[in-house]
């Protein structure tokens, strides 16, 4: 019981982070083809706020105050009493609330449906901009060769 | 409302919502003895709609919450920590407590504040059977003449007002409705 | 005495409607949009979240187009919007060794696993004027190479290895925040970094040079500068465990100090560290030099009055919105503290002349 739930806030956390980050763009656009929207009742109202970004001293160290980052969050119920909750980095209220509908879905019978739309091209969106970015820095990763060695 | 949820109970329009009701709040402790109503969400068991309506509107990340007796159950805890952040702490700790009179326990428990910083006190929220402008006779600041309220222990608050400018503040909640008693009003039992 | 004066309402109003004419300028020139401004002076738009303190590239932007590209009028607008929000709580530490690298650079080890990266760098430029970019010229791609997909270890792993570092070890303490707490000295070394880290630019950066001129040297190496994105953790409360909240890009300095040794400690080399928002190199290095100079008491060393070394002078003077507040409010009206004044040397004009006048008229 405790490993099925383990497992499950595992994927939750996946799809929650892979949400938080998601550039609201690519989000929406996504979101925006997904026909089956349900209904749902607000349990907490888009909200934008502060987290206090946190560092440590010598990046191992004691943490320390590093500054704010701006984010929204909400929560909503559906119908069936599934809740979603939605934390994403921004002030985008919509982006908010497609967040915590998502989250709530992926809970129910339409995840697979929700993963084969949204979840997965998301994914694969941000992960091929990270890829690019990796790939242009390695580009720029110095070879050394040795000019002269020793004295013969 | 349709699907009631461990997270049901808040604000439907926060930012609206919260500011009436500080109005009020803020209304009845500077004229102590006045009765105000409170509206909010739906409230988790035994909460009274005015007590929850001031913690959702006065609670946040750094004010610590003490939940007495019949008020700490599970369903307050994951409410108060859904809507509003507070953290809960025992009472010798709390910015603010709520409970009725008897489960809230002896005053000397409380923070009354210290010389620098009176402030640095607790505000008790103290749920009662009845609320009514009877009874204890008010005089002070914020009141023209005299005011009357039904106060829970009248010698209790009398040496609660006898510590001013130190001393704990009370927000008096029954159903929907809420009165104030703050450190600065002096009671007695007869005009 | 008292003067009270009113009046100067239609001029203040008048005076913000020419401001927002003069920021707009010539209407024959495009508009800057806030996008443009977020990805083409995305360096001004890094400063002013590190001193606005506020991680969110579009509201800096906005800031900037507002402020007229005065970067101190800006950081100023964030502060003042940061004040606004509340706070959704504190994440966990970041973990800058699962970073993923723009750019990563060691003066100190040539061959450090992970290599050295230089990313897109000014370092090698010629800083000679493009005048193509007069003539608004598109820019090619940048090459591609083999993308690095596992986590880049901090260089200052492998000096722990043989004990010939100071240790940096972990704690789970509460750091004090100066956003809530007004700053009390001594303060602690988490409180200086994040005083620090939204110091500014310039003031940092000229700390650091005066250790580096003499003012309390402390031999520094650049063990390791890293740019890139971390993500951010934070424990919601309703869920019961982390998730990740969002990713910011950070810029990490370690350097790696010569120390001979003190009463307390072996010889071994020390470290100061630095962590800004945003791709700010300048910033986080000098921060890192700051943070070395400022920790001579844990260390052991001798205190060489030293500017740098002086934690209050250092912390009171870092933070140009607390500066330029003071500084600037002089030239608002004093009109009564400036009467008093006047009296004052009006009536030591008069003493000091009925002091010599009686002598004359003796005479």
């Amino acid at each position: 019981m405790a490993d099925q739930t383990n497992i499950a806030n595992a994927a939750r956390q996946g799809w929650m982070g892979l949400l938080a980050r998601a550039p609201e763009g690519a989000l929406m656009a996504l979101w925006s083809k997904y026909d089956a929207r349900p209904d749902f009742e607000w349990l907490r109202s888009p909200e934008v706020g502060g987290v206090m970004v946190r560092g440590r001293t010598g990046g191992t160290g004691a943490p320390f105050n590093l500054g704010e980052m701006t984010v929204t969050r909400c929560s909503l119920v559906l119908n069936d009493g599934t809740v979603g909750h939605g934390y994403v980095q921004g002030r985008s209220k919509p982006k908010a609330e497609a967040a915590a509908l998502i989250d709530a879905l992926m809970q129910t019978s339409a995840a697979d449906a929700v993963r084969a739309q949204v979840i997965s091209p998301l994914k694969d969106q941000m992960e091929n901009a990270k890829t690019d970015r990796a790939a242009k820095a390695a580009a720029t990763k110095v070879e050394f060769f040795t000019m002269v060695r020793g004295e013969d | 409302m349709s699907t009631r949820t461990q997270f049901s109970g808040g604000f439907q329009n926060a930012p609206v919502d919260a500011a009436h009701a500080f109005r009020a709040a803020m209304t009845v402790m500077a004229r102590p003895g006045e009765i105000r109503h409170l509206t909010g969400g739906q409230p988790p068991e035994p909460l009274s709609v005015a007590a929850e309506t001031l913690l959702l509107t006065l609670c946040d990340p750094d004010t610590k919450v003490h939940l007495a007796g019949a008020a700490d159950t599970d369903a307050v805890r994951h409410w108060l920590t859904f809507h509003t952040g507070a953290p809960l702490s025992a009472a010798a700790d709390a910015d603010f407590a709520v409970g009725t009179w008897s489960e809230l326990g002896p005053l000397s428990t409380y923070r009354i504040g210290t010389a620098e910083y009176p402030d640095r006190s607790a505000t008790l929220i103290v749920e009662c059977d009845d609320l009514q402008q009877a009874g204890a006779v008010l005089r002070g600041p914020g009141i023209k003449d005299t005011a009357r309220l039904n106060l829970p222990d009248v010698a209790a608050l009398q040496a609660n007002a006898a510590l001013y400018p130190l001393g704990c503040d009370f927000f008096l909640t029954c159903g929907d409705r809420v009165a104030a008693l703050p450190r600065s009003t002096q009671i007695s039992l007869e005009v | 005495m008292y003067v009270a004066v009113k009046g100067g309402e239609k001029a203040i109003e008048n005076a913000h409607a020419w401001l927002a004419e003069e920021r707009r300028g010539s209407t024959d020139i495009a508009e800057l949009s806030i996008a443009q401004i977020r990805e083409q002076l995305s360096l001004a738009v890094n400063r002013v979240m590190a001193e606005g303190s506020l991680y969110d590239p579009d509201l800096a932007a906005l800031a900037i187009k507002q402020a007229r590209g005065d970067l101190i009028e800006a950081i100023f607008l964030i502060r003042a919007y940061r004040t606004t929000l509340p706070r959704f709580g504190c994440s966990n530490p970041v973990e800058t060794g699962e970073m993923a690298c723009d750019r990563r650079i060691s003066a100190t080890f040539k061959d450090a696993p992970g290599g050295q990266v230089l990313g897109p760098t000014f370092d090698y430029t010629h800083r000679l004027l493009d005048f193509k970019l007069a003539a608004e010229g598109e820019v090619s791609a940048a090459p591609e190479g083999q993308p690095r997909t596992e986590a880049t270890p901090h260089i200052t792993e492998f000096l722990k290895g043989e004990g010939i570092i100071q240790d940096e070890p972990a704690s789970d303490a509460t750091p004090g925040d100066l956003t809530r707490e007004p700053m009390e000295f001594p303060a602690n070394r988490p409180l200086r970094l994040q005083s620090l880290t939204r110091g500014d630019e310039g003031f940092v950066l000229g700390m650091a040079y005066s250790t580096q001129r003499g003012y309390a040297r402390n031999h520094a190496f650049v063990g390791e500068l890293r740019i890139g994105k971390v993500a951010v953790e934070m424990d919601i409360p309703e869920l019961g465990f982390a998730i990740e909240i969002g990713e910011v890009e950070l810029t990490e300095c370690e350097t790696v100090n010569q120390f001979k040794g003190s009463k307390t400690e072996p010889p071994q080399f020390t470290r100061g560290y630095g962590l800004v928002f945003g791709q700010s190199e300048r910033k986080s290095i000098a921060m890192a030099l700051v943070d070395r100079a400022l920790r001579w008491e844990e260390l052991g060393e001798d205190n060489l009055g030293a500017p740098a070394q002086d934690e209050e002078f250092v912390l009171s003077h870092s933070d140009n919105i607390q500066a330029t507040g003071f500084l600037e409010h002089i030239k608002l009206p004093h009109y009564v503290d400036f009467q008093s004044e006047l009296e004052l040397v009006r009536k030591l004009r008069r003493e000091a002349e009925e002091r010599i006048t009686p002598k004359e008229a003796a005479e």
